[in-house]
Parts: C-alpha cells; sequence; structure tokens
C-alpha cells in the first residue's frame, strides 16, 4: 500500500516535471512546426536567471515567500526577452523553410546560447537550494514528501488548467487553432500569422525558462542542463502527439508513473522504461496519443 | 490539437540527423612519432571546460594544471621538482575540451599528437574518454598520462607501453570506503546504493558490494539504484530509500547529480534516517558548504584535499592554488598535479645532458616510477608499472559553524597495500577471491 502511494505521489511529481518542461516544447511545434533544440536554452536561462534572484533574494534575509515569486517572474522576464530576441533575430528569417533546416538553426541557436551562458555566468555551479528547503516537508506514514514536489504538481496543474482555457476561451486561443489547423486559410481570413507566431514563440521561451526556475532549487545549476531536458521534453512531446498539449499531458504522466513503478519495482528497467513507453506508444500511434495522421496536402 | 501528424516522422529524422552529425566527425590519421625540434616541451592539457563535469571536475583539473604549469616554468616547485619546465625546458600548454562524443575525443587527441605534435597529453575525466583514448594512443606511440578517470579496466584489458596514470583506480575507493565504514559502523545490518548508471557508477557499486561481501558477509544489501547520468530529478529514488530498512548508502554521484541528489533528500531529511558515503564528495564540500549533511562519510579518489597528508608539498600546493582561485584544490587538482610531477619526473629521469628524451625514453623511465607529491606517496606498482597505486583516506564531514568552513574528521588511512590489488590480477578478481594479500 505504501508502495503504492509512493509510486502515485513520485509519478505525479516527476510528471509534472516533464510536463513545465515539455508544455512550450509542444506549443511551439503546435503552431509553427519547429522542433525547438533552443528550448533547452530556455530552460537553461530560466534556471540560471532563478539562481541568481533567488541568491541575490536570499542573500537579505527576505521572505521566503517572495523568492518563489521573484524566481519565477524574473526567470520569465528572461524567456521573453530571449524569445523575442531569437524570433525577431533569427527564426522569422527562415519561416517556411524544410523542417530540418529549421531545426538545425534552433540548434546553432543553442549552441550559440550555451556559450552566451558561459560569458554571462561562468563555468562555475550555482545553488539554488533555499525555496526547496524553506517549503519543508510532510510526513505520509513512512514517507517524508517534500511540499516544493507537492507545489510542482500544483503548478503543473494550473498550467495545464491555463492553457486549456486560454486555448478553447479566448480570443486569442482560437486564432491560434485557426493557425494550427490550417496557417494558409487563416492568413486569408485576416488573422495575421506572423503576429501570432511572435506570440507563440515568445510564450513558448517563457514557459521554457519558467520550467528551468522551478527545476533550480533542485538540481545543481550547472552547464548542459538544457540537454537533459530537451531529450526528455522529446519524448513525451512524441508520445502525446507532437504540438498537443492534452498529449503532452497525458504523455507526461504515463512516463511519469511508469519511471516511478520503475524505480520502485524494477529497478534495473528505470533508465529503459521512458523511451521504451515511447517506442510502444508510436509503435501503435505513430503519430502519438493525440494526433490523428492527415493526407498530405499538395 | 492540431492536424499535422505527419511532421512527426521528418521531426524525428531531423532529431536522429542531429545527433548522428555530432558523432562522425572523425579524421583520417597516420602516425608519426618524431619529437619536435623545439626547445619547449609541448604538452596537451585535456580536461572537461563546458558541460556538467566541468565545474566540479573538468575547471580544478585545468586549474591543477596551469598553476603547476607555471610554477614549474618559474622553477618554484620544492624540491625534488625545482628544476625549471622538464629537465630545464620551459613548458607550452594547449588546453582542449574533453566534452563531445567518444568519437570527438579521439579525434582532439588526434589533433593534439599529429597536428600539434605534442610531447605528451595528459588528461581525461570521463572512463569512456580513457577508453576510447587509450587505444589510439598505443598506436600512435603518443605519451599519455590519464589524470582523473577511474575505470581500473585500462591495464587490465591489455598492456600498455605510452599509457600511464599516477593516480589509482576506482578499486582503492570502493575498498576504502567499505574498510571505513565497519570500522565505523560496526553495527550496520543492511545498505543501500545509488549510483549513476554506466561504467563508473557500475564499478564503484560492485568493488564496494564486493569489498563489503568479504569483509562483512552478513551485512545484507537492500536498495540497488541505477539512475541515468545526469538525471536530475530523484524523487522516485528518494521515496524508494525511505521505504527500505539500511542504515547507510553508498554512492558514487559527483558533480550536479550529487548536489541534486543531496539537496532533494535533505527536503526529505534521508540523512536523518541513513548514513551517506559519498565516495567523491570531497570534491563537493567547499561549494555544498552546510548543504553537505554533518556525519556524512567522505572519501576524495585517494588521499586529496582535506585528506591529503600534510607535508611541505602539501601545504604549498594548497597556498598556490588557493592564492590564485580563492578556493581550496579539490581532488581533480590533486590528481592534475600528481600527473604533472609524475611526468616531469620521468622526463628528467630519461634525460641525457640537455638533448631532449624520446618517447620511448620518456616511457621506459616513467614506468614503475616512484615518488612523494601533494597527495603524498604514489608508486606506479600496476599495470606492469604503468599503474599508481597509493594509500588513501576516509573521514566524517562535519561543517564548523564557528570558522564558517567545512572540515572532515575521524579520517582513517590505509596503506595502499591494504585497498589496492598486487600487481598480476584484475581488481574485480582480487576482490572476488577474498582481497588476498592485503596488508593493512
Amino acid at each position: 500500500m505504501l508502495t503504492a502511494f509512493a509510486i502515485l505521489v513520485d509519478g505525479l511529481v516527476y510528471a509534472a516535471y516533464l510536463f513545465i518542461v515539455a508544455i512550450g516544447l509542444t506549443l511551439i511545434f503546435g503552431v509553427m512546426k519547429i522542433l525547438n533544440v533552443a528550448h533547452g536554452s530556455f530552460y537553461t536561462f530560466g534556471a540560471y536567471g532563478a539562481a541568481t534572484a533567488v541568491g541575490i533574494y536570499f542573500d537579505r534575509g527576505l521572505p521566503a515567500a517572495g523568492g518563489f515569486l521573484l524566481m519565477a517572474l524574473f526567470a520569465m522576464a528572461l524567456g521573453l526577452a530571449l524569445g523575442l530576441i531569437l524570433e525577431r533575430g533569427v527564426m522569422r528569417l527562415v519561416y517556411g523553410r524544410d523542417e530540418v533546416v529549421m531545426v538545425l538553426v534552433t540548434y546553432a541557436a543553442f549552441l550559440i546560447l550555451e556559450d552566451i551562458v558561459i560569458l554571462i555566468w561562468g563555468t562555475g555551479s550555482y545553488a539554488t537550494y533555499q525555496p526547496l528547503l524553506a517549503a519543508g516537508n510532510t510526513e505520509v506514514g513512512e514517507l517524508i514528501l517534500s511540499n516544493y514536489d507537492l507545489g510542482l504538481i500544483v503548478v503543473a496543474a494550473l498550467l495545464a488548467a491555463i492553457s486549456y482555457w486560454a486555448l478553447k476561451f479566448t480570443r486569442y486561443g482560437r486564432l491560434l487553432t485557426a493557425v494550427i489547423f490550417d496557417r494558409e486559410t487563416a492568413a486569408a481570413f485576416g488573422i495575421n500569422v506572423k503576429v501570432v507566431y511572435t506570440v507563440t514563440f515568445v510564450i513558448g521561451a517563457m514557459l521554457g525558462a519558467l520550467g528551468g526556475a522551478i527545476m533550480a532549487p533542485k538540481i545543481a545549476v550547472t552547464l548542459g542542463i538544457g540537454v537533459e531536458v530537451i531529450v526528455l521534453a522529446f519524448a513525451v512531446v512524441a508520445i502525446g502527439g507532437m504540438g498537443s498539449i492534452e498529449g503532452a499531458l497525458i504523455g507526461a504522466l504515463i512516463v511519469g508513473i511508469c519511471r516511478a513503478a520503475a524505480v520502485h519495482l524494477v529497478p534495473q528497467i528505470e533508465l529503459f522504461v521512458i523511451y521504451g513507453v515511447m517506442a510502444l506508444v508510436l509503435l501503435i500511434r505513430p503519430y502519438g496519443l493525440f494526433v490523428r495522421a492527415q493526407p498530405r496536402k499538395i | 490539437m492540431l492536424n499535422r501528424g505527419s511532421t512527426l516522422g521528418s521531426a524525428l529524422v531531423s532529431f536522429c540527423s542531429l545527433v548522428s552529425l555530432l558523432g562522425v566527425a572523425i579524421e583520417p590519421a597516420r602516425a608519426q612519432n618524431a619529437a619536435p625540434a623545439a626547445a619547449t616541451v609541448k604538452l596537451g592539457i585535456v580536461s572537461f571546460l563546458t558541460g556538467p563535469a566541468a565545474a566540479p571536475f573538468g575547471i580544478p583539473g585545468r586549474n591543477g594544471a596551469e598553476v603547476m604549469i607555471e610554477a614549474m616554468n618559474a622553477g618554484k616547485v620544492p624540491a625534488p621538482f625545482n628544476k625549471v619546465g622538464f629537465g630545464g625546458s620551459k613548458i607550452e600548454a594547449r588546453y582542449v575540451d574533453e566534452t563531445g562524443s567518444a568519437a570527438n575525443v579521439v579525434t582532439e587527441f588526434r589533433n593534439l599528437v599529429q597536428r600539434d605534435q605534442v610531447d605528451a597529453v595528459v588528461g581525461y575525466v570521463s572512463s569512456g574518454s580513457c577508453l576510447a583514448v587509450t587505444p589510439v594512443a598505443e598506436e600512435l606511440k603518443a605519451l599519455t598520462v590519464l589524470y582523473d578517470c577511474g575505470t581500473p579496466r585500462i591495464f587490465e584489458e591489455k598492456p600498455r607501453s605510452y599509457v600511464f596514470r599516477v593516480s589509482p583506480h576506482a578499486t582503492m575507493d570502493s575498498v576504502g570506503a567499505a574498510r571505513y565504514l565497519l570500522a565505523r559502523k560496526p553495527g550496520t545490518t543492511s545498505y543501500s546504493g545509488i549510483n549513476q548508471n554506466y561504467a563508473w557508477g557500475q564499478d564503484s557499486w560492485r568493488d564496494f558490494t564486493g569489498a563489503m561481501q568479504v569483509l562483512a558477509p552478513k551485512i545484507t544489501v537492500d536498495k540497488v539504484l541505477f539512475p541515468k547520468l545526469f538525471a536530475g530529478e530523484y524523487g522516485a529514488e528518494i521515496s524508494t530509500l525511505l521505504t527500505s530498512k539500511s542504515q547507510v548508502l553508498h554512492t558514487s554521484f559527483y558533480d550536479g547529480d550529487l548536489e541534486a541528489f543531496l539537496y532533494q533528500e535533505q527536503a526529505r531529511a534521508l540523512d536523518k534516517r541513513m548514513t551517506i558515503i559519498a565516495t567523491t564528495g570531497e570534491a563537493a564540500i567547499w561549494r555544498l558548504r552546510d548543504k553537505m549533511p554533518n556525519g556524512t562519510i567522505i572519501g576524495g579518489r585517494g588521499p586529496n584535499g582535506p585528506l591529503a597528508p600534510d607535508s611541505e608539498l602539501n601545504r604549498w600546493f594548497q597556498k598556490l592554488y588557493s592564492d590564485r582561485y580563492n578556493v581550496p584544490p579539490t581532488y581533480p587538482a590533486y590528481q592534475m598535479a600528481m600527473s604533472l610531477l609524475g611526468l616531469k619526473l620521468a622526463y628528467e629521469k630519461a634525460q641525457k645532458g640537455e638533448a631532449k628524451p624520446t618517447t620511448d625514453e620518456v616511457a621506459a623511465a616513467f614506468k614503475g616510477i616512484e615518488f612523494e607529491g601533494p597527495s603524498g606517496k604514489v608508486k606506479l606498482a600496476i599495470g606492469d608499472g604503468h599503474q599508481g597505486i597509493s594509500g588513501t583516506a576516509y573521514g566524517t564531514y562535519r561543517f564548523n559553524k564557528q570558522k564558517n568552513e567545512p572540515e572532515i574528521v575521524d579520517i582513517m588511512r590505509f596503506p595502499a597495500e591494504c585497498v589496492n590489488p598486487p600487481a598480476g590480477i584484475n581488481a574485480d578478481d582480487w576482490i572476488k577471491q577474498g582481497m588476498k594479500g592485503a596488508k593493512c
């Protein structure tokens, strides 16, 4: 019973982490058809930005609650600036090119941004543990759960709910849906697709940076953290269906629960389970769980 | 949400192409063996300068090389290392990043040897890099000193002629950890392990459990966890450990993985339930400070850092490094310093008059060399005289609030012959056969 409970909680925490890092990636792919490798850089900048902000904040002995808010806001501001620069400065020049070219462009951006991280923050690692430890813990039987982890589940649920509401019930969400379904028709109906692209890319960048900020207190913020994230996020997005937010949520839940079960029950297959699940899903539904195959347009 | 499922295939293809692009740049090479004509001695220093292993290992290793080479060139290293550079020739160092695929590491190695014509390469943190570079070094007859990687396989798989490792291999760390644990916590009845799922983590756990089986066969193994390298999130692993009955947790985690695990476990008070043995913990104490749990059993891949024996050379090295970088040297810096000192001694031993010795002469002089450096005595006693052994030390971590600095207390030292296999037997067999011949 305790093990089952632990698997459920651990699975939800891991799913929350995966969803937070994958949502921006899937949003950009859904709208712009770009597999954005630079998403790992948004995550990295968010984590470094949060580490800087939290370090300054907690060094002054200010109340912990403000630290949580500051790290999220600062990271999202960084994501906004970075997303805007990248979209206006680089991506708009290659819209309409082959998808492979787009991947290579975002990969080049990723490499450049990794070097910019070194220029700004150096090669050392940064610790941002204060919010994690300040949040405390809760005992449930033999288990001790981190309140910060439980908060992650709430944040992921909120993000999912806000995304659903924004897409289904707001004007911008409807415009976005129109662009997702058919860019040319949307443009013919007077939707400014360029603006939709810019806004979407910037929101995706802000979500990536938010993911980095939220994870920063749990990890050592160091070079290379974005590489791991982009691979994991890609696996989750592929399971759910490229570009599907509800797919990313379900994909994250499946991977999270399967991985937690593997760690508790058969730890030898923990490494395999994420990609095993991905392979299995793609074998049955080659386009992911929430994307239907469509006839090719000519 | 969208209707463009067909793009998944091309996206996957793009992603796979990208990954494969990273690993194909192996340029054809031709062997060379000619010594450069210049008066300087050219060294290639390879370490992680970027990526997750840079901050804890790569950069301290590189910094250790920088200060040591500068001191050697100025003739300021205490005797018997006080001759300028290598045998009077100034050292010219070229620093190369180890980050990248094994193919990339090998390409960079070939570049150093064939294009830059270095006299020797000193480097490599990752066991994967060491295993990839070793056969190429032998093929090119390039003198190579591996400075940090721990895998015992380098000299167990095959005899080597041009590859050396002054730093002892990882078996010493695991056997030392087992001996310290049993001496300090004799009431232990069960232990668990969390190690990275690759050669280093697997080998460390295998050697530790093997040593425990020999020394205390009644102690049982409970949870065995191998998360992937740089996993970052350990919630499920910590829950598993919280539900176990172990009193001790063995980990060979390092760098960001060690720090992430320690932050996450402290948020859930795991260290209040079990003692953590961190076999590479020394490299993290100056960054973690009061976030390294008090009572953690700390290793430093040998007698390095606060575990190093007190000596004039050690005090000199500590001051040299701390003055430059405002932080005490950790074990990668020590290992680099020891590797350079060993190479310097071998070079000077091989030198006849003012002429530059050949690679073969330096390699012959390096074989079986014995000296005392900042980490104490080391002898290239195994691997046919190519692999160093030394004593090791373990201690218990405590953050001294009054001094506001980390310290390691209750240090126990183990002689080289107590924790290393003797010559002629590989580490795994030695442990399985009951560590026969160990002199403690």
